[in-house]
Formats: C-alpha cells, sequence, structure tokens
C-alpha cells in the first residue's frame, strides 16, 4: 500500500489525537504568543470608551455554557471596562440556559470592586421567553418586560432601575451572542427601531456575518470569537482566558490547514500514480 | 542643661499619642470642610440653558416630545460650573413643575416619553451645579404629542413593499391562467429523490431532520412543507422515514406533514406514528440523539433542510462516517460551509424558500418565485443606481432608502 | 371550517402586523404592541406543551419497551428531577448552594461544552477528507481560507513577518502581515458574498411569509387538501 493510500485511509481518531495533543498542550506551557488589535475590536472598545461615566448601559448576555470559552472573557472584559467607567448595567439574557452562567460571571467581576452594589451599579434582569418578541417588548418598557429580575427582585424597587423607561434610557446596547437569539435579531428589531447604538461580540463561526453591519454602522465594534476576546484582552491591558487560549488555537489553525495542504497533496500525487 | 519634661505614667506616651492624632485629624476635616465651603461658596451659580424647543416627534404613536436646547454658556468641559440639567414639565406655564429627568452636564437633547397623548405640556431646563440651582429663563409650550397615520420615513419600504406583493401576486395570477414559469434545474432538490432511491435499494431508512428552530423561523415552515414531498416520495418507495424534531409545535406540524405524504402517495396504511419523534429543543441534547440515530439505524440517506447552528458539521461528518448520501438546505450563511464539505449536495440560502415551490409544481408557488426574482432585479438596480448617485455626492436617494 | 379559520385568523393577524411597520397610530400599534406581548406569553407555554410532550413520547416507550428503552427512564428520571428540585428551591434555585446549581454545573454545563467542543475534531478530519481544490473557484477559495485562519491567530503575523522579512524577498513591504491581509478578506470580498445571499434569503422569507399569510402555502396546517 502506497503511502498516498494509506493517509488516505487513515483513521479520522489519529487526526483527532493530534488535535487533542496540540490544543492541550499549549493550555499546560503557554507559549505567550504576541497579540494585535484589530480595527473591529479596537472600535469596540473606543464605543464603550467614548461613553460618558456614570451613563446606564443595556447589556444583553445571549449565550449558555457550549459557548463558554468564546464569550465568557468577552462578557467579563466589557463588564469590568463599564464598571470601571461608573456606568451603570443592565443586563438581559435570552437564552434560556445562560442566567446562571452569566449571573456567576457578573458576580465574579463585580467582586474586584467593593464599592459597586447590585442594584444601584449593576442589574441582571435574567431570562425571559420569546426571543425577538422579547427585545419588543422591551421597547413598550424594560420594567414591563422583566418586572421582577433574575434574583426574584421587583425591578420597580431597584434604584438602578428607577431612571430605566426604554431603549431611550440607553446610550449604547453592548451584546455578547452566539447565536440566536442574538446580534441578528438586535440590529433588526432594536438597532433599525429604536436607533439604539450597539456593540457585538459573538463566536468565530458567526462573525463574517456581521460585517455588512460593521461597514453600515449598525454596529459599533465587533468581537469575533476567542481571538477577537484575546484581542480586547488587549487592547484592555488584560490577560485573561481568551488570551491564554490563543497559543492552543493558533496551533489547532495550523494543524487545520496543514490537513487541507495535506489532503490535497495525497489527491495530486494519486492522480500521478499509475493505475 | 534644662531638662526635658518626662511623664511618669505608663500609657500617657499612648495616650498623648493618640490626642495628637484626634487633634491632627480634626484639623484637617476641618480644613477640608472649610475648603468645600469655600468652594460651595465661591463656584458660581450656572447660567441658565436657552433655546428650548419642544416638538412632537414624528412618525409615532403620540408616545414622546423631543425637547433640544442651547447648553448653558457655563457648560464647558472640566469647569463643573454645571453638572446637570433637569427637564421639568408642567400642564400650565405657572405650574405646578415636576421633574421628569435629569441628564448629565453636555447634554442638549432628551425626548420626554412619559407623556399623555393629546395633552398640552409646557417645559422648562433648570442647570444644576455645586453653586447652586438655576431655573430656566423662560418656558416653552404648549405642546402636544399627537398619533401619526402614517410613518413618512419609510416610504422606501413601502414602495418596496408594494412592488413585490404585486409581482408575487401578478406572477401566481399568470400561473394559474396558464402560463407556468421556468425554473431552473435545483441539483440538490433533485438529489433528494435519488437519495431516497438509493435507501431503498440498500433496504435502509430515510433520516430527515427539520432544523432546530422553533415554528417562528421561516425556515421551519419551508423544511416542514418540503417534508410531505419527501414524506410521499418514502410511501411510494416502502422507505422508512424517521424524523427528529426539536419543539413541540414543528412535531404535531411534522406528524401531520407526514400522514399527508402517505395520504397522497396512497398509502395511508403504511404511515407509522413512530417515525416523528420529539427529541429535545436543547441543541446539543438534539445533536446527541441524532448522531445516536445515524450510528445505531445507519439511515442510507440523510436530508437536513431547515435553520441550522453549530450542530451542523457534527451532523454532516457523523453522517459522512456512516456512508450515508446527504442533502442540506439552510439559509443559516455561517452553517453553509460546513454543509458544502460535507454533504453531497447543498441547497444555498432561497434555494431552500424556493424547494418547495420546485417540488410540488404548483403554479401559485412557482409563480412566486418569479416575483421574488423580478424583485431582486429591482434591488440589483438600486444598488447600482446608488452607488452612482452616491459617486456624484447626490444624497437623496439614499436618504430616502434610510428608514426610521 | 377546521382550515379555513386558522386561514382567516392568519391573514389577517399578519396583515395587520404589516401594516403595524408603516402606521403608527395608536389605533394600530396598541393592538399590534399586545399581539406581540402575547407571543411572548405563548412561548412561554410551549415549553409546558414540549415537556408534556416529552413524557407523553417517552413513557409510551418505556411501556411499549420499545430499542433503547433503559436510555428512556434515565431521561424521565433525569427530566423529572430537575424539575422538581427547581421547583423546591423555588426563585433562588440557581444560587451557589442549590442542588439545581449543581445540576447546572456539574452536569448540563460540561455536557454542552463537550459536545461543543467536538466541533474542533470534527474540522480537523473534514478539512482533511473533503476540501479538495478540483477547480479554479476551489483554489481560490483554499488559498483564501488559509489566509483567513492564519491571519486569525498570532502565529500567522509571526509567519508573516519572518516570511517578508527574508532577505530573499527584497521589495515586498514587511508591514505586510497575513492579518492586515485576512481583514480585507473579510471586509471587501467576503462581506460582498455576504450581502448578496442576505438579501437573496430575506426576500426569500417575505416571499414564504406571504405566500402563508395569503394561504397560498396551506399545507403546514395539516395535509389534508
Amino acid at each position: 500500500m502506497s503511502w498516498t493510500t494509506g493517509l488516505e485511509t487513515l483513521d479520522r481518531r489519529w487526526l483527532f489525537l493530534v488535535m487533542g495533543l496540540l490544543v492541550a498542550g499549549p493550555l499546560i506551557f503557554p507559549a505567550g504568543l504576541p497579540l494585535k488589535v484589530s480595527p473591529p475590536v479596537q472600535a469596540f472598545n473606543d464605543a464603550i470608551e467614548a461613553l460618558p461615566n456614570g451613563s446606564t448601559v443595556l447589556m444583553s448576555c445571549d449565550y449558555d455554557p457550549s459557548a463558554r470559552p468564546e464569550m465568557v472573557p468577552m462578557n467579563r472584559t466589557a463588564f469590568r471596562q463599564l464598571l470601571r467607567k461608573d456606568c451603570k448595567v443592565v443586563v438581559t439574557v435570552l437564552w434560556n440556559a445562560g442566567p446562571g452562567l452569566v449571573e456567576a460571571t457578573l458576580n465574579d467581576v463585580a467582586r474586584e470592586f467593593p464599592n459597586k452594589r447590585y442594584g444601584v451599579d449593576w442589574v441582571n434582569l435574567g431570562y425571559k421567553a420569546g426571543d425577538d418578541a422579547v427585545m419588543v417588548l422591551m421597547g413598550q418598557g424594560i420594567k414591563n418586560a422583566f418586572p421582577r429580575d433574575y434574583r426574584g427582585n421587583e425591578t420597580n424597587t431597584l434604584p438602578l432601575m428607577m431612571g430605566v423607561r426604554d431603549y431611550s434610557s440607553f446610550p449604547l446596547l453592548v451584546n455578547i451572542s452566539a447565536g440566536f437569539p442574538g446580534t441578528k435579531e438586535w440590529v433588526q428589531q432594536v438597532n433599525s427601531r429604536f436607533h439604539l447604538p450597539m456593540v457585538a461580540g459573538v463566536t468565530a463561526v458567526s462573525a463574517p456575518e456581521y460585517y455588512p453591519y460593521l461597514q453600515s454602522g449598525q454596529l459599533r465594534g465587533l468581537l469575533g470569537g476567542m481571538a477577537g476576546a484575546a484581542e480586547y484582552e488587549k487592547a484592555r491591558g488584560e490577560k485573561g482566558t481568551a488570551t491564554k487560549g490563543m497559543d492552543a488555537q493558533s496551533l489547532a489553525h495550523i494543524f487545520v490547514a496543514f490537513c487541507i495542504v495535506l489532503g490535497n497533496i495525497i489527491q495530486r500525487v494519486k492522480k500521478r500514480e499509475p493505475a | 542643661m534644662p531638662r526635658r519634661p518626662r511623664c511618669d505614667a505608663p500609657g500617657t506616651g499612648w495616650a498623648i499619642a493618640l490626642a495628637s492624632a484626634f487633634l491632627l485629624a480634626a484639623s484637617a476635616a476641618a480644613q477640608t470642610t472649610h475648603r468645600d465651603s469655600i468652594a460651595a461658596t465661591t463656584m458660581p451659580t450656572p447660567r441658565p440653558a436657552s433655546g428650548l424647543v419642544a416638538l412632537d416627534v414624528a412618525n409615532d404613536a403620540g408616545r414622546g416630545i423631543q425637547l433640544d436646547w442651547k447648553a448653558s454658556p457655563d457648560d464647558v468641559p472640566k469647569s463643573l460650573v454645571v453638572t446637570q440639567y433637569y427637564v421639568a414639565r408642567a400642564e400650565s406655564p405657572g405650574g405646578p413643575w415636576v421633574v421628569v429627568d435629569s441628564v448629565a452636564a453636555g447634554t442638549i437633547s432628551k425626548m420626554d416619553q412619559g407623556v399623555a397623548r393629546g395633552a398640552e405640556y409646557f417645559y422648562r431646563i433648570d442647570a444644576q451645579g455645586p453653586g447652586g440651582l438655576t431655573l430656566a429663563g423662560s418656558v416653552t409650550g404648549p405642546v402636544r404629542a399627537t398619533s401619526q397615520w402614517v410613518n413618512q420615513t419609510r416610504g422606501s419600504v413601502l414602495v418596496g413593499t408594494i412592488l413585490f406583493f404585486g409581482f408575487v401576486l401578478y406572477y401566481i395570477a399568470s400561473a394559474q391562467a396558464g402560463k407556468k414559469p421556468f425554473v431552473r434545474r435545483i441539483p440538490g432538490i433533485d438529489a433528494i429523490e435519488e437519495a431516497i432511491g438509493r435507501a431503498t435499494e440498500m433496504g435502509r431508512s430515510v433520516l430527515y431532520v427539520p432544523g432546530i428552530q422553533d415554528i417562528s423561523d421561516i425556515q421551519t415552515v419551508a423544511s416542514l412543507v418540503i417534508l410531505e414531498s419527501v414524506a410521499k416520495l418514502t410511501a411510494r418507495y416502502e422507505t422508512p422515514i424517521t424524523v427528529p424534531v426539536t419543539y413541540p409545535i414543528p412535531f404535531t406540524i411534522a406528524e401531520e406533514m407526514v400522514k399527508a405524504g402517505y395520504l397522497h402517495a396512497g398509502r395511508p396504511e403504511a404511515y407509522d406514528p413512530d417515525s416523528v419523534r420529539f427529541v429535545s429543543p436543547e441543541q446539543f441534547a438534539y445533536v446527541a440523539a441524532v448522531t445516536g440515530i445515524m450510528l445505531r439505524d445507519r439511515p442510507a440517506a440523510h436530508i437536513f433542510m431547515g435553520s441550522f447552528f453549530a450542530e451542523s458539521l457534527l451532523l454532516a461528518e457523523t453522517g459522512f462516517a456512516t456512508g450515508a448520501i446527504q442533502v442540506a438546505g439552510t439559509a443559516n450563511v455561517h452553517q453553509l460551509p460546513f454543509f458544502v464539505v460535507a454533504c453531497d449536495y447543498t441547497l444555498i440560502g432561497e434555494e431552500l424558500y424556493a424547494a418547495s415551490a420546485y417540488l410540488s409544481g404548483e403554479p401559485k408557488l412557482v409563480g412566486g418565485l418569479k416575483g421574488a426574482d423580478l424583485m431582486k432585479i429591482i434591488i440589483i438596480a438600486s444598488v447600482i443606481v446608488g452607488c452612482i448617485l452616491e459617486t456624484l455626492n447626490l444624497h437623496g436617494f439614499t436618504k430616502w432608502m434610510m428608514t426610521q | 371550517m377546521k382550515r379555513e379559520v386558522p386561514l382567516f385568523i392568519t391573514a389577517v393577524i399578519g396583515l395587520f402586523m404589516i401594516l403595524s411597520f408603516f402606521v403608527p397610530h395608536e389605533w394600530v400599534s396598541v393592538p399590534a404592541d399586545f399581539l406581540q406581548a402575547s407571543a411572548v406569553i405563548l412561548v412561554g407555554f410551549g415549553y409546558v406543551l414540549g415537556g408534556a410532550n416529552a413524557l407523553r413520547v417517552n413513557f409510551d416507550a418505556i411501556y411499549k419497551k420499545k430499542s433503547g428503552w433503559p436510555y428512556k427512564i434515565v431521561l424521565v428520571v433525569s427530566l423529572l428531577a430537575t424539575v422538581v428540585i427547581g421547583l423546591i428551591e423555588g426563585k433562588g434555585f440557581l444560587n451557589p448552594t442549590m442542588r439545581s446549581k449543581w445540576i447546572y454545573d456539574w452536569v448540563y454545563s460540561p455536557m454542552s461544552s463537550t459536545m461543543f467542543a467536538l466541533l474542533a475534531f470534527f474540522i480537523a478530519s473534514a478539512a482533511f477528507r473533503a476540501f479538495r481544490i478540483r477547480t479554479v473557484e476551489a483554489g481560490l477559495l483554499a488559498v483564501a481560507a488559509l489566509i483567513v485562519m492564519l491571519g486569525r491567530v498570532p502565529l500567522g503575523d509571526l509567519l508573516s513577518d519572518w516570511l517578508f522579512q527574508a532577505k530573499w524577498l527584497p521589495g515586498v513591504p514587511h508591514t505586510l502581515h497575513l492579518s492586515t491581509i485576512q481583514e480585507w478578506i473579510m471586509s471587501v470580498p467576503q462581506n460582498t458574498a455576504k450581502r448578496a445571499i442576505l438579501i437573496g434569503a430575506a426576500l426569500g422569507v417575505m416571499a414564504t411569509g406571504l405566500r402563508v399569510i395569503l394561504g397560498i402555502e396551506r399545507s403546514y396546517l395539516s395535509g389534508e387538501d
């Protein structure tokens, strides 16, 4: 059997093993490869930085544990940036399996700011079923759509929510989204109807879909996947889990590129081999 | 040499130190308060904002009044003479005044959305700073929030919608009158019958996955319509079909579609109620179940039609490993690359929506396709015209196309 | 009447919602807002229906001892246990010490993440097996894919730095990074194609929606004509 036939019929579990080792290795022995901040990520950072200190911002965290490696670093860094600017943050979650993870992430970051208090500086309104219908409902009144927050408090009684009416109460929407409902629905239902400026952090696979919105100005900034999260951490001068994961992602990408090239080499060689 | 005083009592030194510390702290606090008082008394009261214009928000249901004003002359960055503006509202020029909102210094507009439709209001903008509060020099009003019947900024969308509906209805009528338009071959749809035929030859079943979204997604509706045609084919060829579904409503509709397919094929008695299975709305639980079906039951043909997300590659790669022929169709463009790579045929974007018309061949449905195609030509022409006008610095067309 | 009434309701509400986009007056917008709110409530009831359906189908399979019935016992027990524990623990069910939180952190979360992580392995096998350059277009696609994949990660820039700063490539600007090229590919050619597909798909959605609203597409109601 020639080497080409051997490789062509290679059990794909060998590929899985190599991929597993290439991803696990750098996580155990990090190399610390240098990162560069791309323009959409810089724009995301700048859009939040341009907010007046103390603004009330809407943050919609639309993801669940499956997208944790990409979404949680973005969520952390953005929430931290908002709290540093003394912004008040109203958080919603439109994925039913997301609230637990989002609450844990927000609590982790809030612990770094002992002077920030729940209900005064940030509120987690939790999950509401309805997908994009909830987005439209929020346009009629945030407190109508969420009469209680994630912790069971009546939103009418929370100091932060006193000054919040509807989308006009916010200068910016920060959307961290892993799919549907997510960034596209926020652009279609909220940005285009209510003209609420927005920035988005999305999964790597869906990031190309949002470049038209970025170019048209409907999105003021975009983070794409773990790479985008790592660049955002660099722009903020932080070294979080996304930065640590970039070494592993680099090797994984190189390996996939190698698979594509090798597969085509095998095809070319086989074509030239005598039958 | 003079003798220095000495305290004999033990702890006296600590007491002196504590007392000194207390005195120092008190003195510092007094100085700070004194400085603050000096600051408060020396910071002037801000001059008032001016030029307040209050207008009914256009193109709404009478829910808002737009306020724009000129900032106080003392409202300059870093001066801190003005810290915020209060928006005060009353139903008569003399009051009583109610503060309805406050905005940070530097803001010169605000929409008041807490108004009652049709009621008359008066407004003033008061400037607040450390030196005190300055009421506005004048009051603006009366202004009334009213409903409008037509949103004038959506004219372009209205024209587009009327054109689109007109084209579709015209070609539907035209097709029903006998002028059925030509529809090009869509290889992916032709491949469905080929896939079912192959499953029949191999004596194995067909797996039909209608996407992972609920019935609110139009792709799911399109997929379920295609399911009826697929069920009709499987009934005709006497091939079992398995349809795992994520949500309850598509589940009941899928049952009806498969039943209808068997009925139209003239084999209602062959319908198996267990062929349609409710699995789970959870994305990866659903994937685990479907890949389990693939690996255990080994269907010979996999048809993925509908809305898919991250699970698309998991489904397609697992399906490939079983040696099945795979046909996929989705309008989720971010999943198309995975289906193109792992499946034998892929329907891209609107080909999924065209599939039901293509499969049924019904004039009404095929006529609708031609209407949509004509609309696409209009959009292409608009894009070209828009680009030319923008290049020539003529922005009217773009402004008309932008909606509120 | 079984088909006519739902078709009539669909047509009236569908056309009304389209009208509400163009007519902001309260006679139209207030009922439209009510319908939007009602949609949210309906979706909530859907979960109850879904749970009941899952129990019905699986109980039936267990009773009739269909293939895989032991796994269905695991499914039913897990479903009931999670729901009952959540109901007992009430509104704080995801607080740190709760059993529901334990289930979420140690069962649901890891399983969900693991399934998503499988994609990394499947992409490698799909890339090796299926990404074959047989035409010029496929070749262009492969080159673009390689540039974007390498440009998205730090290693790509290191590679291009090394490549373009080498003395044996005179004249090539050493500021040309893979990340810059990949950003251009994402912003220009990719964007163009994406926009075109989005517009086409949106027209498809409108056409299908119009067919449903006008009752031209009615097979989703029931299969009988």
